[in-house]
């Protein structure tokens, strides 16, 4: 292993949202405050706001691959090949045992796990109906392994299971590997299929914590006093990551390189959050990329849409970032216009975020109008997108059980 | 049953199942697994979707009654009713 540790950047990405099915789509959907989320019949549940993506299922895989496989190994597919493709790697030309495949999942199992209780229901409780899919579609590893199946990728494809925190930690992860020499390429992201459960709606309504509205658009509103909480999303964002000088080898554009990171444990509750550990994990990261709080451009929010989620957050945020009067940090979310991709939310957060090194905005948030006075926080975007140059984006991303993820990204420089 | 309903019965089946493939070109003499991409996931899909659809049960050790179109209709036809 190298003594000094290895640059990695982003040399390709492919996503789905439910307000884009490419960065290019997606990044004018935000620019534009171009809400994704609308009204749908869930079963069980009726009428309720969430956000879907319309991306081709089979642009990727045959008919038959997508009627074997899940959602989420369709959402996986489509974001992994676009990803390739967009960072020019030919597969024939590289060793397919040295690409790993590192997919950030809040959880898996549950759409095939209540598809199959359903019809079992239909079935007079005769579990002789129960599908003999049910094991490779539930096994916590199916999305990384469908995108194995299908691009023959034959090195490591896992996933990781951090709650909501899951997107950042797929690249994280991705991070450690190529810096370890275990891969030489990494496609890695987060990727979720939460909207095709009940069960996720049912219980963030059982928590109290379900975003509702006449108008779906308005159901979550992150930081706004009157939101009213969580919208279901699903969604990928996969990276191509490769380390520094693998992509100045091959030409590569380079997107932006990732140059801090943490991860730790609130130890305090099961779904509240805890700032000053939120605090912590943010001050660890900005020590790791050797940057101060004001160094940073932009500071994604995790942002949810819960009370509780909301202020804590705020907390850590105005604690590390807005110490300094003049501080020209810029603070925005994104939950605000696609929903809670849960374990895609970090991943499709940076990517949403990702274009400003080049067209220097910060995107904007959504309907924020009656700001909860517990939030407020210097910088904050609102419904207009800023215009400012931007070198360095900071991302938090979350979750239950209590995990942080902050990630920084900056504009690549030689 | 006529055989020519159990055999589109079949058809349906399988046309579900093997969806990039033609299945109006089988042939009712070859093994199916010679003329489509099936493997034993998709004869699982088979013996499900029968149960499904038609109640039929197809017990494990009569699975290789199944190979071709052929024996299909003539060990499905009786079941059919």
């Amino acid at each position: 292993m190298p003594s000094q540790l290895s640059r990695i950047v982003i040399t390709g990405v492919g996503l789905t949202a439910p307000n884009g099915n490419n960065l290019s789509e997606f990044r004018q959907a935000l620019l534009q405050n171009k809400s994704g989320i609308k009204h749908k019949d869930i079963r069980h549940m009726g009428k309720v706001a969430a956000g879907f993506c319309n991306f081709d299922e089979t642009k990727h895989q045959s008919r038959k691959a997508r009627r074997r496989g899940t959602r989420v190994g369709a959402t996986s597919i489509y974001c992994a090949n676009e990803s390739l493709l967009d960072s020019n790697i030919e597969l024939s030309m590289v060793d397919k045992s040295k690409i790993g495949i590192y997919l950030g999942i809040t959880e898996h199992g549950n759409v095939e796990t209540e598809n199959e209780v359903h019809l079992l229901y239909q079935n007079d409780l005769n579990t002789s109906f129960w599908s003999h899919h049910h094991n490779p579609r539930t096994v916590s590893n199916n999305p990384a392994g469908e995108v194995s199946l299908n691009l023959k990728i034959t090195g490591p494809a896992y996933t990781i299971g951090a709650a909501c925190a899951a997107g950042n930690m797929g690249l994280i992860h991705a991070c450690q590997m190529l810096r370890l020499h275990e891969v030489d390429i990494a496609l890695a992201g987060g990727v979720s299929e939460s909207t095709e459960t009940f069960g996720i709606f049912a219980a963030f309504g059982a928590q109290g914590a379900l975003g509702e509205h006449s108008n779906p658009e308005l159901a979550t509103r992150p930081l706004d006093i009157d939101r009213s909480g969580i919208v279901v999303s699903e969604g990928g964002a996969i990276f191509t990551l490769e380390r520094l000088e693998d992509a100045l080898k091959r030409n590569a554009k380079i997107y932006g390189e990732i140059i801090g990171y943490h991860v730790n444990s609130d130890a305090s509750d099961f779904v509240l959050p805890n700032s000053e550990r939120q605090k912590q994990c943010i001050n660890a990261t900005l020590k790791k990329a050797h940057l101060e709080a004001d160094d940073i451009d932009i500071v994604n929010l995790h942002a949810t849409g819960t009370v509780q989620g909301d202020i804590q957050e705020c907390q850590a945020v105005r604690e590390t970032f807005n110490l300094n009067p003049g501080s020209n940090t810029h603070i925005n979310f994104t939950k605000g216009l696609i929903g809670h991709a849960m374990g895609a939310a970090g991943a499709l957060e940076l990517a949403g975020n990702l274009p400003s090194f080049e067209d220097n905005f910060v995107h904007p948030t959504g309907y924020l109008n009656h700001i909860d006075e517990k939030c407020v926080l210097k910088n904050l975007v609102g419904k207009t997108k800023v215009q400012k140059e931007v070198d360095t984006i900071l991302n938090n991303s979350f979750g239950m059980l209590g995990i942080n993820s902050s990630l920084i990204v900056q504009k690549y420089r030689k | 049953m006529e055989n020519t309903q159990v055999r589109e019965a079949v058809m349906n089946i399988i046309a579900d199942i093997a969806l990039d493939e033609d299945v109006t070109q089988i042939k009712d003499d070859l093994a199916l697994r010679d003329q489509l991409d099936l493997d034993s996931m998709d004869f699982l899909d088979i013996v499900m979707e029968l149960k499904k659809r038609h109640k039929i049960e197809v017990p494990q050790e009569d699975y290789p009654k199944l190979a071709t179109m052929e024996s299909c209709v003539d060990y499905l036809g009786p079941k059919f009713h």
